[in-house]
C-alpha cells in the first residue's frame, strides 16, 4: 500500500506549479484555479487510497480541477440567472467549453510563462509580485512565505489579496509580453527571482532553515524560466550566479553565526557540483555575445569559485569583469567592487586611491561596504589608525547582526 | 475594459516647437484608437489657474479658488480607450505625450468598472421611478 499522502504532496511540490497556471487560464481566475487545484488533492487522496494511484497523476489532478471548475462556473450561472452579469466568465466557458479535449494545451509550457509574467507585472508592487510567485509558482503556503519574509501572516495574505484583485480589476492580462516590452517585463521577472534568491542567502541566524529553502525554490524557478525562455541569455546568466553563490552556503556562516569572507573560507566545503554547473552555464551563455549584467556577476563569480586558494584568484579577470560591469550598470557599488578587485590585482595602494576617488564623490558615504573595504585595505597596509576608523564607521552603518560580528571582530584584531 | 487615462503635467512656459510636437504625437494617437474604434473620448483640461472647488461640509457649501490639491503636477486632460488588456493600455499612455503644460509628467492609467448594477441603486430611488412609471 504505498502512502498516498507522500505521493500527493510530491506531485504538489513538483507540478503545482504546471497545474495552477493551465487552471488559471482556463477559469479567468486566481482564486477559482486555486481553490479547484485544492479541492481536487483532496479529492485525489481519497480516491487513490481506495482505487489506487493512477499512471499520471498530475494529469488525474488536472482533470478533476477542470471539472470541478467549470461546474463551479456553471452553477454561478444557474444561481445568478442573469445573462450580462458574467460576461467575462463565460467568455472564458466558450472558448474552453469542453475540459477533456483541453487535456494537451493544459501542459504547454506556455502557461507556466504567462503565469510568471503576470505574477511580475510592474502594474503590481514588487513585494506583491514576489508573493505571488512564490504562492502560486512555487506552491508555497502563505504562512510559509509570511514566515520566510518575517511579515505577519495576515499582512502577506492581504498583500496577495490585493494583487489578485488588481489582476482581476485592472485586467491585467494573462499573456507572454509582445516583444517591445519584453525586455522590461523580463528584467522584472529575474529581479524578483533574484530577491527571492537573496533573501535565502542574507540568512540571519535561526532562520536559517527556511531560508535556505527560498533559495532552493528560486533556483527551481529559474530553471523553469530558463527552460520556457531557452534563448535568453540572461536568465542563464541569473541560474548560473544563483548557482555558484549557493555552492558557498555552508562556508559563508562559522558554527557560530559569523560571517566568513571569501578569503577565509574553507574550499572544501563549496559544493563543486553547483560550480561545474554554473561555470559551464555561465561559459555557455557568454558564447551567444549578448552579455549582461547577470552573466557578467556569474562569471566573477565562477572565476572566485575556481581557484583553489584565495591566492590563485584572477583578479586581473575580475577587475575587467567588473570594468564591463560598469559599463552596462555604473553604479556606486560596481564600482566599489572594480576597485578592489585593482587592489588585489595591482596593489593595496593603487587600490586604496581609486576608493578614495570614488568616496570623494560622497555618494558612498552612508555604504557600509565602502568603509569595509577602505578598513581592509588600510589593515593590509598595516595602516592601523586609519583601519580602525573606517571599521568604526562601516559598524555604525552595518544593520545585519551577522556583518556587524564580522566588523567588531575585525577591530578587535586590530588592537591584538 | 474601458481605461481612463489620466494626463499629469508641470506647468511651465512651453516653446511653439514643443507644443507643436506635443499636439503631433496627441493626434497620433487619436487617429490610430479612432481607426481602431475604441477611442470613447478624449479632451484637454483648461489650466488649474481656472479650477474651483467646491467641497460641502456639515451641510455648508465652501468654494474654494483653485484646484483641491497644489501639487507640482497637475491633471492636465484624459483619454477613454476601450482595450482588451491593461498592457494595450499601457501601451498607449506610453506614446501619450505630458509635456502639454510645459515640462513632462506622467500618466495614471484606471480601469472603468461601470456604473454599479441596478441593485445597488437605493429602494427609495427604485420606488420613485416605479411611481413615475406607473403614471
Amino acid at each position: 500500500m504505498p502512502d498516498v499522502q507522500a505521493i500527493a504532496e510530491s506531485v504538489f511540490r513538483q507540478e503545482s506549479g504546471k497545474i495552477i497556471a493551465g487552471l488559471i487560464r482556463l477559469s479567468g481566475s486566481f482564486d477559482l484555479a486555486e481553490e479547484a487545484m485544492q479541492e481536487a488533492f483532496a479529492s485525489a487522496i481519497v480516491s487513490w487510497a481506495q482505487k489506487g494511484v493512477p499512471d499520471n497523476p498530475a494529469a488525474w489532478i488536472t482533470s478533476v480541477a477542470q471539472r470541478k471548475i467549470v461546474d463551479q462556473i456553471r452553477r454561478e450561472q444557474t444561481r445568478r440567472g442573469n445573462e450580462d452579469a458574467l460576461i467575462y466568465e463565460t467568455e472564458h466557458l466558450k472558448t474552453h467549453h469542453d475540459p477533456e479535449i483541453e487535456d494537451e494545451a493544459m501542459h504547454l509550457p506556455d502557461d507556466r510563462l504567462r503565469l510568471i509574467f503576470t505574477c511580475c507585472h510592474p502594474a503590481i508592487n514588487q513585494e506583491a509580485q514576489v508573493a505571488l510567485t512564490l504562492r502560486t509558482l512555487g506552491g508555497l503556503t502563505t504562512p510559509e512565505i509570511a514566515h520566510a519574509f518575517l511579515v505577519p501572516e495576515a499582512t502577506l495574505a492581504q498583500r496577495l489579496v490585493r494583487a489578485k484583485r488588481k489582476i482581476q480589476d485592472a485586467r491585467i492580462p494573462y499573456q507572454v509580453p509582445p516583444a517591445e516590452v519584453l525586455p522590461e517585463r523580463l528584467a522584472s521577472v529575474q529581479a524578483v527571482l533574484y530577491l527571492i534568491f537573496n533573501e535565502g542567502y542574507t540568512a540571519a541566524s535561526g532562520e536559517q532553515l527556511i531560508r535556505r529553502d527560498l533559495c532552493a525554490e528560486a533556483v527551481r524557478l529559474t530553471r523553469v524560466l530558463c527552460e520556457l525562455m531557452p534563448n535568453e541569455p540572461e536568465n542563464v546568466g541569473l541560474l548560473a550566479l544563483m548557482l555558484v553563490q549557493d555552492s558557498r552556503r555552508n562556508a559563508r556562516i562559522s558554527s557560530k553565526g559569523e560571517l566568513i569572507t571569501l578569503e577565509e573560507q574553507d574550499r572544501s566545503l563549496w559544493d563543486q557540483s553547483e560550480i561545474q554547473e554554473g561555470v559551464r552555464l555561465v561559459e555557455q551563455a557568454l558564447r551567444r555575445r549578448q552579455s549582461g549584467p547577470y552573466q557578467l556577476q556569474a562569471a566573477i563569480a565562477a572565476i572566485h569559485a575556481q581557484a583553489k586558494t584565495p591566492a590563485e584568484t584572477d583578479w586581473q579577470e575580475i577587475a575587467a569583469l567588473y570594468q564591463e560591469l560598469y559599463r552596462l550598470s555604473p553604479t556606486a557599488i560596481v564600482a566599489l567592487n572594480h576597485a578592489v578587485a585593482v587592489a588585489m590585482n595591482q596593489g593595496f595602494e593603487p587600490g586604496l586611491r581609486l576608493l578614495d576617488e570614488l568616496g570623494a564623490s560622497g555618494r558612498l558615504d552612508d555604504y557600509y561596504l565602502f568603509h569595509a573595504a577602505r578598513a581592509d585595505l588600510l589593515r593590509r597596509l598595516r595602516r592601523a589608525g586609519e583601519a580602525r576608523s573606517a571599521y568604526e564607521r562601516a559598524l555604525k552603518l552595518a544593520t545585519n547582526q551577522v556583518e556587524q560580528q564580522y566588523l567588531r571582530r575585525r577591530l578587535s584584531e586590530l588592537s591584538v | 475594459m474601458r481605461y481612463i487615462l489620466l494626463i499629469y503635467t508641470q506647468q511651465a512656459p512651453n516653446s511653439a516647437e514643443e507644443m507643436e510636437s506635443v499636439k503631433q504625437a496627441h493626434w497620433e494617437v487619436i487617429e490610430e484608437t479612432t481607426r481602431k474604434g475604441i477611442l470613447l473620448g478624449c479632451e484637454p483640461l483648461a489650466p488649474t489657474q481656472t479650477a474651483t472647488t467646491v467641497r460641502v461640509q456639515d451641510g455648508t457649501v465652501l468654494t474654494t479658488d483653485g484646484p483641491f490639491a497644489e501639487t507640482k503636477e497637475q491633471l492636465a486632460g484624459y483619454y477613454i480607450l476601450d482595450c482588451k488588456d491593461l498592457d494595450e493600455a499601457l501601451g498607449y499612455a506610453a506614446r501619450i505625450p505630458s509635456a502639454c503644460g510645459g515640462k513632462p509628467g506622467c500618466i495614471e492609467v484606471r480601469a472603468l468598472p461601470g456604473l454599479p448594477r441596478r441593485e445597488a441603486v437605493s429602494e427609495q430611488a427604485e420606488q420613485k421611478s416605479e411611481a413615475v412609471l406607473a403614471q
